[in-house]
């Protein structure tokens, strides 16, 4: 080996395909686990039992039991049903409608882009968590509108990507020998535009996965997400917080598990990304 | 001489925001005739790179007038517009970046003829007899624009220009990016398909040696303005503005 390269080295193609796989493979798994968590838990998540209540880890309770006696285990892998699908849904909705936006914005140009990108800027100014807070005020609790109050505050986000990604596809030279081909905007923005920016709107949208699950969490911590005895991670952990000294296993299972679909959703965005940058091409 | 394209006093001027505003082409009148080559001289900025977007509608006017085949095209939009391209078509300056870099050059070359109503057999069929037809093989319609050289990419870039059989070809500075041989290469591709397919060229450029034995007429143009026209041989032997007497020197 005495080639002398100048350019940053690249990650090999094939590693970054092996690297891919197995973190879609890991992500696929945890969302098939998700959906089909009600077979695997080993005992009932509603379940309880007094007699059991705050009982250590041990062979029949992996991961011990909470106050009511409920066993962890099964309340985590019950939990993971709402948190995972709800985050996926939600990162789903934010990143359909705001590329929706930024392209319509981009292409419709005068007053309507203007309008809706400052709409965008007064949804980007409310924080989350009061927003959440006023959305709970007046729909009330639960997953959907926590789901609601953090969709209205993320989709500017995409709409200003997708909206600068189509401006910039705009200004190409290959834009205009399109439209001297005769396509219709329509098919433009299927053909040309949408599969030139799906590349980072996507990423970011593998990214935002892990950032919105703590969000969800952080909400149902708060009590404005799923509402006990529904098990989700967020509204577990606030739950058994006064139990941290004591039997900390209650509080560090579902933040445990927290971290972990963090993690993995992070790890696979990251792969995507590195996957879909054309420097890695070929 | 019938006429294919006429511009009557175009006149363009780019406004941003609270800058100056800047008059890019001022009064240009010029007509291409059927099958008549004429070539667009100029240095960097003179104007007129942004004539071949006016005239092909990628710009909107300020002023004047475009007729192409007998129509007025100044403000044609949708389906009008659309009929106009048929007419004409153009060859842009960097023939990698004129090819959406997510399509097959293949698919770059059919998107016209489909979009007229070919059948994706026919268009293929098609293609692959224009890729022949400007020196291409058929293989490389299954590659994307980054894995061909720049001179194979703009035979491509001809042949999706010429597949709805456009009356007037604008080059739009089409062999500036590309090195001598390979430019030499296209010029002589340009002759032939001109001889064979008997259509007009306007033809944009800044070398005006390149242009000496390929055009009828030639146009130069100085800070957004005409300033001289002639036949190719009487503006380079015998030029009246200084300013053309210096293109030609710089060449020499």
């Amino acid at each position: 080996m005495n080639e002398v390269s100048v350019r940053a080295p690249k990650i090999s193609r094939d590693r970054l395909k092996k690297k891919l796989y197995f973190f879609s493979l890991v992500a696929a798994l945890l969302i098939l686990a998700a959906f089909f968590s009600e077979y695997l838990c080993p005992y009932d998540p509603y379940a309880q039992d007094m007699s059991l209540a705050k009982a250590a880890p041990s062979a029949q309770h992996l991961l011990g039991t909470d106050r009511y006696g409920r066993d962890m285990l099964s309340r985590v892998i019950a939990g993971s049903f709402t948190s995972i699908f709800s985050t996926l849904a939600l990162v789903g909705f934010i990143t359909v409608l705001g590329t929706i936006i930024g392209v319509f914005c981009a292409w419709a140009g005068k007053w309507i882009d203007t309008v809706l990108m400052r709409l965008a800027d007064m949804f980007l100014a409310f924080p989350g968590l009061v927003f959440a807070l006023a959305v709970a005020a007046v729909l009330g609790g639960g997953v959907h509108n926590a789901i609601f109050a953090l969709a209205a505050i993320s989709w500017p986000k995409y709409a200003r990507l997708a909206r600068s990604q189509t401006l910039a596809q705009q200004e190409l030279p290959y834009m205009q020998a399109v439209r001297m081909a005769g396509s219709s905007p329509l098919k433009i923005i299927r053909k040309h535009v949408l599969p030139n920016i799906a590349g980072p709107i996507l990423v970011t949208a593998m990214l935002d996965i892990g950032t919105m699950m703590i969000e969800l969490a952080g909400l149902s911590f708060l009590g404005l997400g799923a509402k006990p005895p529904i098990p989700e991670w967020g509204s577990m952990m606030s739950d058994t917080r006064n139990l941290l000294a004591t039997q900390p296993w209650v509080t560090l299972a579902p933040g445990f598990a927290i971290f972990l679909s963090v993690m993995i959703f992070n790890l696979l965005g990251d792969t995507v990304r590195d996957w879909l940058d054309p420097k890695n091409r070929r | 001489m019938e006429k294919i394209l006429e511009a009557r006093h175009l006149r363009k001027v780019f406004q941003a925001g609270s800058r100056e505003p800047l008059l890019a082409v001022d009064d240009v009148s010029f007509a291409v005739g059927a099958g008549e080559k004429v070539a667009l001289i100029g240095e960097s900025g003179s104007g007129k790179s942004t004539v071949a977007k006016l005239i092909t509608r990628l710009l909107a006017v300020t002023d004047g007038q475009i007729f192409l085949d007998g129509e007025e095209i100044t403000r044609a939009r949708g389906m009008k517009l659309k009929q106009a391209y048929r007419k004409m078509q153009m060859v842009f300056q960097s023939p990698v970046d004129s090819f959406d870099p997510r399509c097959t050059l293949g698919d770059g070359i059919a998107e016209s003829l489909r979009n007229h109503g070919y059948a994706k057999a026919e268009a293929g069929a098609e293609t692959a007899r224009l890729m022949e037809l400007c020196g291409l093989r058929p293989e490389l319609s299954d590659c994307y624009p980054y894995e061909v050289s720049g001179g194979q990419c703009q035979r491509a870039a001809i042949a999706r220009a010429l597949a709805i059989r456009p009356k007037l070809l604008i080059l739009d500075e089409a062999t500036s990016a590309l090195d001598v041989t390979v430019q030499a290469e296209i010029m002589s591709l340009l002759n032939r398909l001109q001889r064979e397919l008997s259509m007009s060229y306007l033809f944009i450029c800044h070398d005006i040696a390149l242009v000496q034995d390929f055009c009828d007429r030639v146009l130069v143009m100085h800070n957004g303005r005409i300033v001289e026209e002639g036949t190719a041989d009487e503006v380079i032997r015998h030029p009246q503005k200084k300013y053309t007497q210096m293109l030609i020197d710089s060449v020499l």
